[in-house]
């Protein structure tokens, strides 16, 4: 059967099980566009900004654990995409980027709307495609999806001239499989890393695991549990595995790094045998990396082969799998028991809680996460911007559900949360709570008009101090109190939601802020809530830029 | 230990490809000492020698970096296995009635090649290792180098040894041999120790 090059893109898409993509049309992408109707199972969501669609993509690859799908016209709709396949990119989401290009004939020769978007986008995406045949759609498609789904998840992208979704090419179905040589499954590790690990691990007296990323990518939040079981060891998340590892557990000890808890990061600091699992030793979650407990001998479980001794000498790497590793290393791990290391950390965490509620009627953020955890009962899904908010609902948040915390770790995109959180609203039925800077916010809140077109009940909660905060806090401390830039004005953002026929809501008050949450209770709709904080309420604890996890300070006074 | 590796590379012989290794190269900071790209023993690849200037962790990065990249078949350094390595230069060294003779004595020392002659010009082509290119380089100087191209290091390893990328078919196999590939180095200059 001969189809045009756009339906054989569509056929692929359903074949590969793609519900809904996230798009903006243009020029180029018109002759895709026209066979849209006859797909109407595979739901396009129309964006208001490209950027906003690329996000979205991402936060609902994260919430369904499945690879989004985006899509942008060519020149300025693909280069819009950029910040939101970096973001991609940084944190491992597995995603197939779509861009329309000028006719072939034009390539190269700055034709309206051309942009090189293979070129542009070589160093942010895993693999990407120019296809100059239809022919080449279905096998192309099929390693895109392939390829962003496994091994190290990540963007890929794959660009399509006007006229090749024109041009008619043979459709036989879609194709089996993949013929990729230089791109093996890298997924079972070798035995003798394997022994070498447990060796290790069985020899510990003061182990300690940080969990990444990829125990939720890999799905393999059973088998960490069990092996921090088997071996009595303490567990602490990045901040991207957070809800890797559920928080009611009595070896949870939450997340470490620049705004973790005090006890996580002296656990970490004091461990002998440090094990990271699917993870990359990143500066925010290490610290200064020559000051990183020295001593420490380094277990390094991940996928990517280029992860492992990037950052630290490592005495017992594993390449594989976090899911398939850890069943392979579980056998080989003796029952632990290390009751004076876990009585330290716990010594250590009742001296330095992360207890940060202030006193009074006001609104704070560490406040406000944990009355939301209260009347979520635990058990929302928290999408994030970037900054002072984002780390409040990481420390604050009890994540229980793999999945269950959405945020932009390694590039830190602000104006991640609105539309992020909106692409996750498609992965499930029960709102989305999206945690909003008042900066971020006013990034992206065009989104709102795409929010309102599909009913989607997300809950925007804005935390609005009036200042970028987390930018403050930082001229507070460290540039002598010169606030410079980071008084942001706003509009008054209950109006600017109804505008967009959206609830809005406010709260300045602890009062307030409870009478809000019980009158949204079953709203099937999107609701902008303005909880008005208090303006200069610095994220405690804190590892200052460059410092080591060892140096922790938790108040002004320590800067 | 900083010093000059020699890499071998077999890429999918793809437009782009030379971009994206170049691309991973300006974006990782890894300078790059030359690269040579061309045909070797198997139709639809191409073999590309790069010798990358760094100490071992930076070289055993580029590695496992340059690995990643979906066209990349193989990637191995054998700066620590017997090889033979060669570069060879173009050099047009000015030449007259007066000292040709001279010129010729230096060609003839370094074995090297008289490809063009012409009244106040040759042309020398040397070929070696990079030492006796430097070396032949340096001697020319004296009579006046007109211009001069040096093509990089191409290499290989001696004996029955071949960095021949993986079989396509078993992609098991070609994980282990990339990960053999990438454990190999010598012995206190790891990034990950070995006890």
């Amino acid at each position: 059967m001969r189809l045009t090059g756009a339906r054989i893109l569509m056929e692929c898409l359903r074949a590969e099980g793609v519900d809904v993509f996230f798009g903006y049309p243009g020029g180029v992408v018109l002759p895709l566009y026209n066979t849209l109707g006859e797909y109407p199972d595979i739901k396009h969501v129309l964006v208001r900004h490209e950027q906003a669609a690329a996000h979205a993509a991402d936060g609902y690859a994260r919430v369904a654990g499945r690879t989004g799908v985006c899509l942008a016209t060519s020149g300025p709709g693909a280069t819009n995409l950029v910040t939101g396949i970096t973001t991609a990119y940084m944190d491992s989401v597995p995603m197939v980027v779509l861009t329309g290009n000028v006719a072939r004939d034009l390539i190269g020769r700055d034709g309206f709307q051309e942009a090189d978007i293979t070129g542009i986008t070589l160093p942010i995406t895993k693999h990407n495609y120019l296809l100059m045949r239809a022919s080449e759609i279905a096998p192309a498609v099929k390693e895109a999806f392939h390829i962003a789904s496994t091994g190290r998840k990540g963007p890929v992208l794959v660009d399509i001239p006007k006229d090749v979704f024109v041009e008619e090419a043979e459709w036989d179905g879609y194709p089996q499989g993949v013929s990729l040589r230089g791109y093996p499954i890298m997924d079972v590790p070798r035995d003798d890393e394997v022994d070498h690990a447990a060796a290790t691990i069985n020899a510990a007296k003061r182990p300690i695991i940080i969990a990444g990323h990829g125990v939720v990518q890999s799905e393999a939040q059973d088998e960490l549990i069990q092996f921090a079981e088997r071996a009595d060891s303490p567990v602490l998340t990045t901040l991207l595995g957070i809800s890797g590892m559920p928080e009611d557990h009595e070896l949870s000890y939450g997340f470490l790094g620049m705004h973790g808890h005090y006890y996580a990061n002296m656990a970490a600091d004091q461990a002998d045998v440090v094990i990271g699992i699917g993870m990359r030793f990143d500066d925010r979650a290490m610290g200064r990396f020559s000051d990183f407990n020295p001593s420490a001998k380094i277990v390094h479980i991940d996928i990517d082969p280029a992860e492992i001794g990037k950052n630290f000498v490592t005495h017992a790497p594993v390449n594989g799998d976090v899911k398939e590793t850890l069943s392979r290393l579980l056998p080989q791990i003796e029952q632990q028991t290390h009751p004076e290391w876990r009585g330290e950390i716990d010594q250590i965490m009742a001296d330095h809680p992360t207890d940060y509620i202030e006193e009074g009627t006001g609104l704070g953020g560490p406040w406000l996460v944990k009355a939301l955890a209260e009347y979520t009962q635990g058990q929302a899904t928290i999408v994030t911007g970037v900054g002072q908010h984002q780390m409040w609902g990481a420390q604050y948040y009890p994540y229980t559900r793999a999945r269950q915390w959405v945020t932009s770790g390694g590039l830190g995109t602000m104006g991640y949360e609105v539309p992020a959180a909106m692409g996750a609203q498609f992965a499930q039925q029960e709102p989305i709570w999206s945690l909003c800077g008042d900066g971020g916010f006013q990034m992206t809140s065009q989104e709102l008009q795409t929010v309102a077109d599909h009913n989607l009940p997300v809950r925007f909660a804005i935390f609005n101090n009036g200042f970028l905060g987390m930018v403050r806090q930082w001229q507070e401390l460290f540039y002598e109190h010169n606030y410079h830039s980071v008084d942001l004005g706003q509009p008054d953002f209950v109006k600017l939601a109804e505008a967009y026929g959206v609830r809005g809501v406010r709260a300045t008050t602890r009062a307030e802020a409870i009478q809000v949450f019980r009158d949204i209770e079953g709203y099937d709709g999107p609701v902008v809530i303005d909880f008005q904080l208090e303006r200069e309420e610095n994220v405690w604890p804190m590892v200052p830029a460059g410092a080591a996890l060892s140096e922790t300070i938790e108040s002004a006074e320590e800067v | 230990m900083a010093s000059r590796n020699t890499i071998v590379a077999h890429v999918e012989d793809r437009p782009g490809v030379l971009a994206r290794v170049a691309s991973l190269f300006r974006r990782r900071g890894f300078n790059i000492e030359s690269l040579t790209v061309g045909h070797c023993e198997e139709p639809g690849l191409s073999r590309m020698t790069i010798v990358v200037d760094g100490d071992d962790h930076q070289v055993d990065q580029v590695c496992r970096q340059l690995f990643k990249l979906i066209d990349v078949v193989s990637v191995e350094d054998i700066t620590y296995t017997p090889m033979v390595d060669r570069e060879l230069a173009l050099i047009k060294v000015s030449a007259s009635n007066f000292n040709r003779r001279e010129v010729l004595d230096v060609v003839e020392v370094f074995r090297a090649d008289v490809v063009d002659v012409h009244a106040d010009a040759l042309i020398v082509q040397v070929l070696g290792d990079e030492g006796k290119v430097s070396a032949a380089e340096k001697m020319f100087e004296q009579f006046g180098i007109l211009e001069m191209v040096r093509t990089g290091r191409v290499a290989m390893r001696r004996g029955p040894q071949t960095t021949k990328p993986p079989a396509i078919s078993d992609s098991q196999q070609a994980a282990a041999a990339i990960r053999a590939m990438l454990g190999r180095r010598p012995e206190g200059a790891l990034p990950f120790a070995s006890d």
